[in-house]
């Protein structure tokens, strides 16, 4: 198959890639996933590369995923904490990032509180640069895995129905989530309270996505509902009352969810609130998809790391017509 | 060691053919300036004589020197990105002779010695004249009036707190009143400090798009409203600085119907520049206010054409490139404009078919000139000899820039409008020089 990464060097957002790209790495995700059900799930692509994680903010979650995504491909990874690092002495980001360039790092794996940190350092530096979440922007990894946990249940994109409800507005997860649906064909339904949505949702993403602050429209007839994580602190800037409100109007719960369609899944990028903007019930119930999300979240970050060295691809037969081995799996 | 253009200026210098224009005069034809002792003595048809310095002017348009009344010089305590002299020293390079620096320094200018000081800086090292201004408030914290009328006398031409908005009504008023008695303007940057609330660009789509805090454009025009009620009520003098959006404009227009004392200032930035600019993250763009949309733009340019401005100010805000290299969010507002003003208007404007040439001249020197009170903005007999002479039609790429900061989006652009020389009370402060290896960078050479 031929190689789309063409001259993308970086992932700094799905906005960027093109849907045959987009396509294309999550193609490549199945057949990583598919060594996760080996005893030895190492490959060695990677072997020889240095992955650094530089996390400016603090995540478990997806910190892990990529050290395990790049470990897997024989990678070599190095953490840098911004507690821990020259950050605490006043150094810049960019100064940061070449010096890791300088220590001949290929990838800079870049967390940061702040929108467009990674198209800074980008830039400035040789390495590969992975958007693993900035600010309110885009977390590219996380929109591809969504997207990658939706089309093996679901095995397309195009013309399903995916409700996302929460603080869209600073959400890094929705827009990314956004940009791979839209582009991939699905009718997207962005909820939330009025001050929680963004504007001009429809004129960056087309017609294909509408936005409501009436959940029930939102839900109605749903393939896929994914809920983001409410952060408590918008309470304080009089973006909603309370907690509780929240979760009485605008939370996801099995009332709620029966109003979808019957075979509709719920994901969540985690970490959850549970009872607030998604109730127990509902995050373990069994149309929950939210810990496959977080093993797929391993295989797309190898695909990722693996498809911007521009190396040949790694394919499953027919992957896009029949379902392949990696799904018959689960 | 004192500024040259404090020295007094002896002898003559003739200007041969240019096409001379003085807007206050309503002079727009091809002559000679005669410069005695560092005033203008005569335009006309003049013949050479002996003895006499001789400029040929010839396809170049000899102007007053330009006025720009929003300018961050910021000395004391910004010496990193601009000091007093080379601030006027970028400004000469634009062809501005007179600039009106802001009092946002640190500390904050709210006392007679603060003013002195700019006043003996200036002294010793300026390439342009400066006339500084006094903040409102004391510390520039917006609680309690700063001495104003102590300011006045020692040189201060306006207050103002730019840097933020006036966020109480009841300040704003009484130094609206209090300022009556030194018939100064009170230069207000029209700002609501809740709805801006951290924003770094104009709320809207692109906002949405990069995930970057959005500053709604009511922010400004809220309190422009306001502002121009507290005018109404006082009849003090208020001078509102770089509008940036067509709801002000209103505001203003209506303001001005009503025979109130509100003048207006809008920079070239707005006037070209849209929201886009900022994508993806480019720091440069990233100024307060924020540049708006296509529909702001266009209704900004009618309205300077109809004058609802009164003129155009750069608010140049240098800062250096650390600073402007960190996270955008982290980064500073501000973009620097001396240089690229005049090009930038004779490109986009007069070329654009928007303002005609005297118009735009008499928008950055007349009128500014006139709101402050400033002797420049003229080449009437016995004013001083503050002279831009430039090239209209002469193209210029700009990639270095004369002043101590580089914080401008218009890095690259390829702009008409050169500035050939620039002359303050008789004395060069600015002169290209033609590199044929490198044609398009302009450079200064010290005065003879």
């Amino acid at each position: 198959m031929k190689h789309t990464n063409e001259n993308v060097s970086h992932l700094l957002g799905l906005e960027y890639l093109t849907r045959l790209q987009i396509e294309q790495i999550i193609d490549q995700a199945r057949p990583m996933k598919q060594l996760f059900t080996r005893t030895v799930k190492k490959v060695p692509l990677l072997r020889g590369r240095s992955v650094a994680l530089v996390f400016f903010e603090p995540s478990t979650r997806t910190r892990t995923s990529f050290e395990l995504a790049a470990k897997r491909l024989s990678a070599d990874t190095l953490s840098v904490a911004a507690s821990t690092s020259s950050v605490q002495k006043g150094e810049s980001l960019i100064d940061t990032a070449k010096t890791l360039e300088a220590m001949k790092t290929d990838f800079i794996v870049l967390r940061h509180a702040a929108s467009g940190a990674p198209h800074l350092i980008a830039r400035e530096v040789k390495c590969h640069v992975v958007n693993a979440g900035d600010g309110q922007h885009e977390h590219p990894t996380q929109g591809l895995l969504d997207t990658f946990t939706i089309l093996e249940k679901k095995k397309r994109i195009e013309g399903l129905k995916v409700a996302i409800l929460g603080d869209v507005a600073h959400s890094r997860v929705a827009r990314s989530n956004l940009w791979a649906l839209s582009k991939l064909g699905a009718h997207v339904a962005v909820c939330g309270p009025e001050t929680l949505l963004p504007k001009g949702l429809p004129e960056i993403f087309g017609p294909n996505v509408t936005v409501t602050s009436k959940i029930d429209e939102a839900i109605k007839d749903a393939d896929v509902i994914n809920v983001l994580r409410i952060q408590l602190e918008r309470q304080k800037e009089n973006l909603m009352p309370s907690v509780r409100e929240y979760a009485e109007i605008f939370g996801l719960n099995s009332q709620r969810l029966a109003t979808a369609k019957r075979d509709c899944i719920v994901l969540h990028p985690g970490p959850m609130n549970r009872g607030v903007e998604i109730t127990s019930e509902v995050a373990d119930s069994h149309q929950s998809v939210i810990l496959e999300q977080v093993t797929n979240g391993i295989a797309v970050r190898m695909s990722v790391l693996y498809w911007l060295t521009g190396s040949p691809m790694m394919t499953v037969q027919k992957a896009k017509t029949l379902p392949s081995e990696s799904e018959q799996l689960l | 060691m004192t500024s040259q253009i404090f020295r007094p200026h002896t002898g003559k210098i003739l200007i041969k053919r240019g096409r001379v224009i003085c807007p206050r005069q309503n002079i727009d034809r091809i002559a000679d300036v005669l410069i005695e002792n560092g005033r203008i003595k005569q335009i006309g048809d003049i013949a050479s004589q002996s003895g006499v310095e001789e400029i040929s002017a010839e396809g170049k348009v000899v102007a007053p020197g330009l006025v720009d009344i929003h300018v961050h010089l910021r000395e004391p305590g910004g010496e990193a990105k601009e000091t007093i002299a080379t601030g006027t020293k970028a400004a000469a390079a634009g062809g501005i002779t007179s600039v009106v620096s802001m009092p946002n320094t640190n500390p904050p200018m709210d006392n007679i010695t603060d003013i002195q000081f700019v006043l003996g800086r200036a002294a010793q090292d300026a390439s342009a004249r400066v006339y500084p201004t006094g903040t409102i408030s004391k510390g520039r914290e917006g609680n309690e009036m700063s001495e104003i009328g102590a300011m006045v006398r020692v040189g201060c031409v306006a207050i103002t707190d730019d840097g933020a908005g006036v966020q109480s009504s009841q300040l704003l008023r009484r130094a609206l009143e209090y300022t009556k008695t030194f018939d100064i303007p009170v230069m207000e940057h029209a700002e609501d400090a809740s709805l801006f609330a951290g924003g770094v660009m104009n709320e809207g789509t692109v906002a949405t798009r990069l995930g970057l805090k959005g500053i709604p454009r009511q922010a400004e025009y809220i309190m422009a409203a306001r502002d121009i009620a507290l005018a109404e009520l006082t009849g003090g003098r208020l001078h509102l600085t770089h509008m940036s959006t067509k709801e002000s404009v209103e505001l203003i227009r209506r303001a001005k119907e009503k025979g109130l004392k509100v003048t207006a200032d809008v920079t070239p930035h707005h006037l070209v520049l849209t929201e886009d600019a900022v994508a993806e993250y480019m720091a440069n763009a990233k100024v307060n206010p924020p540049l708006r949309t296509a529909d702001d733009v266009s209704a900004l340019r009618q309205a300077l054409k109809e004058g609802v401005f009164d003129c155009i100010a750069t608010d140049h805000a240098p800062h250096t490139q650390s600073e402007k290299a960190q996270e955008f969010s982290e980064a500073p507002f501000g973009l620097i404009g001396l240089e690229t003003a005049l090009p930038l208007m004779v490109t986009e404007l007069v070329r654009a078919g928007v303002l005609t040439l005297p118009e735009m001249i008499r928008r950055m020197s007349d009128v500014p000139a006139k709101i402050f009170k400033l002797p420049g903005g003229s080449l009437e007999a016995g004013a001083n000899a503050d002279i831009v002479i430039f090239d209209p039609e002469a193209k210029q790429t700009f990639t270095r820039f004369v002043s101590r900061s580089q914080n401008s989006p218009f890095l690259g652009w390829q702009l008409h409008g050169v500035v050939e020389r620039t002359i303050v009370g008789g004395h060069t402060v600015y002169l290209r020089v033609a590199d044929p290896s490198a044609s398009d960078k302009p450079s200064t050479v010290p005065h003879r």
